[in-house]
């Protein structure tokens, strides 16, 4: 067993880190102030290659490996989570499905944009009634003279509603199966198409400075091109899509929670109080072990999970999936709680970082499958 | 045009120095690129766009300066060669000169491109010494670089401003920070650089004896610590004293 990263894995996590201190961590504070999306960030992180980190070289990426991958979303995540989730759910959610399921004509017209982080692509899964229960989706597609006319309404979709948002992959119901719930298929609607409308963004409490938007649908017409695989596929590839999303979204949570044992470990050196640095008493020491040896831990199962994923004959993956997306999120909450502890009423205080690591942590154990989702999917894999 | 540059595998300048018993500097602990280095990188790149050919790096070190080399060559340098063996540790500046102008003749390059002075010796000695073994002129403390048919011309960086400076190629430039803000190595060019070639080269393969040391370190000391200034507390007439003391110094 070796826990050596590759040589190129290396460099990438040197390049991320050194990426996300210089350009993404001094910006960090004001997007999130104003609630606002970082073009120009985005723009430099399409530069740098990291949208095409992890696709081959034929269809425009860098030919990186998942873990390279992984690793990108947890130091840009470390510099702002916000931007960390807006490049996790363009790769894993946006430009994943349509290499993994698209046609040629459709790879060939959409992945050059998004590996290029010139566009961006969203995923629409979530609905008003539909959010554990992602197969309870109402939206349907009905066929029509050699097109897909798509009805219902989408809720809290990332990447949707940028200036750069070129669509996104819609599940929806296309048929009724024999005793079962419906058959759910995916259509790639690009932004713009009429009757497809990006409604305002929510008022969130935390990763302000990403993009998230309800979406309706009336009859929305889109070609017969535009489904994504086959008809009925639906449902096992959003399975497989969110998967992947999984570990992507612990390497977010190892990134954030790093970062809030940096924030912790700087500011317990240099308080003091009753004559001394607080880092010096017993209890804030034990509070930054255990933070210390969480995160390890988490980023150990994160990058063990991202291995598995490459490696796509293994039994083992759905299980680490889960078990690395549950067990970094509630680190990284733990985390930014004991951050924020550490800094006294000045954590509570938006001058320091760790009031934002706060607010942008909770999300983690909900998005992509909440932390109940990812216990009732281990204990399946238990045989129960 | 074929260009060599030398780079060199550093201890992390940003973590604290150490040196070894026998008063060598500890290598042990990170190491990088010298960032010295990847301003001759840069200056390299920018030549090649302009004038096409090829970027060739050239770097004596152990066996993990393997990772330095890999970064210029993830910058976009397009092939190595890296002349490793043991009995090299601790090598001076001649003989490092003399390593490295064997290693680069069989290239016949048009210009060689090093960083000034390396940012852990600091001796800035290895470039001067290579030109002169390579038989070639050489241009110092180069703010600009530019080939203009079989000269090469350089803004060379002085106290006061900078002067223009012209040689004959094949000539070496030793290039200040001047030149540009390296660029990132982009993630496309990390995942490329695994293909790029790096021809290992051992000491035997040179044809260099090695002879005594021509430098050897006699003692280490401390430099001496610049005293603490005088810090002047606003009781009404701050601006005066800092005035009495600008005009003392002749700053006014
Ligand atoms: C900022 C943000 C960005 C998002 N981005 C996207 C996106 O890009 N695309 C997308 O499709 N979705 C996205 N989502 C949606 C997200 O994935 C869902 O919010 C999440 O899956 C939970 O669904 P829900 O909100 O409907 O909660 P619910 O499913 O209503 O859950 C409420 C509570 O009940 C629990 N619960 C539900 N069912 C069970 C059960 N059977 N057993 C035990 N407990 C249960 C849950 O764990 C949770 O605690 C995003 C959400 C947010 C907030």
């Amino acid at each position: 067993m070796d826990f050596e990263l590759s040589p190129e894995q290396k460099q990438v996590r040197d390049l991320c880190r050194e990426f996300a201190q210089e350009v993404v961590a001094p910006a960090a504070a004001e997007l999130d102030r104003e609630h606002r999306f970082g073009y120009d960030i985005v723009r430099q992180m399409g530069d740098l290659g990291l949208f095409g980190l992890g696709f081959p070289e034929d269809a425009g990426g860098a030919g990186g490996d998942f873990l390279s991958y992984c690793i990108a979303v947890e130091e840009i995540s470390r510099a702002d989570a916000g931007v960390g989730i807006t490049l996790e759910a363009a790769v894993s959610l946006g430009a994943t499905p349509i290499q993994e399921f698209g046609t040629k004509e459709q790879k060939e017209c959409w992945l050059p944009d998004l590996l290029a982080g010139r566009k961006l692509w969203a995923f629409g899964l979530t609905e008003p009634g539909a959010g554990s229960d992602a197969a309870g989706t109402r939206t349907r597609a009905q066929p029509e003279d050699g097109e897909w006319v798509i009805n219902g309404s989408k809720q809290f979709i990332t990447n949707s509603g940028t200036e750069i948002s070129a669509g996104v992959t819609v599940t929806a119901l296309t048929g009724k199966r024999e005793g079962a719930r419906g058959e759910i298929s995916a259509f790639l609607v690009p932004t713009g198409t009429p009757g497809y409308t990006v409604e305002p963004s929510y008022r969130k409490l935390g990763w302000h400075s990403s993009d998230t938007h309800p979406l309706t649908f009336e009859d929305c017409h889109v070609p017969a091109g535009n489904l994504l695989g086959k008809q009925g596929a639906g449902y096992r590839q959003f399975l497989h899509t969110l998967a992947g999303g999984r570990v992507a979204i612990a390497a977010l949570s190892v990134g954030l929670a790093q970062a809030c044992l940096d924030a912790a470990v700087t500011y317990a050196k240099e308080r003091q109080q009753f004559g001394k640095p607080i880092a010096s008493f017993q209890a804030i020491q034990f509070k930054l072990a255990d933070m210390a040896m969480e995160v390890e831990l988490a980023r150990m199962i994160t990058y063990r999970a991202a291995i598995a994923y490459s490696d796509r004959g293994s039994v083992e993956f759905r299980k680490l999936a889960s078990m690395a997306k549950l067990f970094a999120s509630e680190t990284s909450k733990r985390a930014a709680d004991q951050a924020v502890q550490i800094h006294g009423g000045y954590g509570f205080i938006e001058d320091y970082p760790v009031a934002r690591y706060w607010r942008d942590v909770k999300i983690n154990e909900i998005g992509e499958g909440t932390s109940e989702v990812q216990r009732m999917l281990i204990a399946r894999e238990l045989g129960i | 045009m074929k260009i060599v540059v030398t780079v060199k595998q550093i201890p992390d300048p940003n973590a604290p120095q150490k040196l070894t018993s026998d008063n060598r500097l500890d290598r042990g602990g990170e190491a990088v690129l010298d960032p010295g280095d990847e301003y001759g990188v840069e200056a390299g790149l920018k030549l090649k766009e302009a004038h096409g050919g090829e970027v060739v790096l050239v770097s004596m070190g152990p066996a993990k300066a393997a990772d330095a080399i890999r970064k210029g060559l993830s910058m976009g340098a397009d092939r190595a060669i890296h002349v490793s063996d043991d009995s090299l540790a601790g090598a001076d500046a001649l003989l490092t000169a003399q390593i490295l102008a064997a290693a680069i003749k069989p290239e016949n390059p048009d210009l060689v491109i090093c960083g000034t002075e390396s940012t852990d010796g600091s001796t800035g000695m290895v470039p001067p010494m290579l030109a002169e073994l390579l038989g070639m002129p050489q241009a110092t403390f180069a703010k600009q670089v530019e080939v203009k048919g079989d000269k090469v011309s350089v803004h060379r960086q002085t106290n006061e401003g900078y002067e223009v400076v012209e040689a004959q190629a094949p000539a070496l430039v030793t290039v200040t920070a001047g030149v540009g803000e390296p660029r990132y190595a982009s993630l496309k060019g990390i995942m490329a650089a695994r293909s790029k070639e790096v021809k290992k080269v051992e000491l035997s393969a040179l044809g260099i004896e090695k002879g005594s040391p021509a430098e050897s370190v006699e003692g280490v000391a401390d430099a001496e610590t610049r005293k603490a200034g005088e810090v002047i507390e606003d009781d009404g007439n701050a601006a005066e004293r800092i005035l009495a003391f600008l005009v003392q110094v002749k700053a006014v």
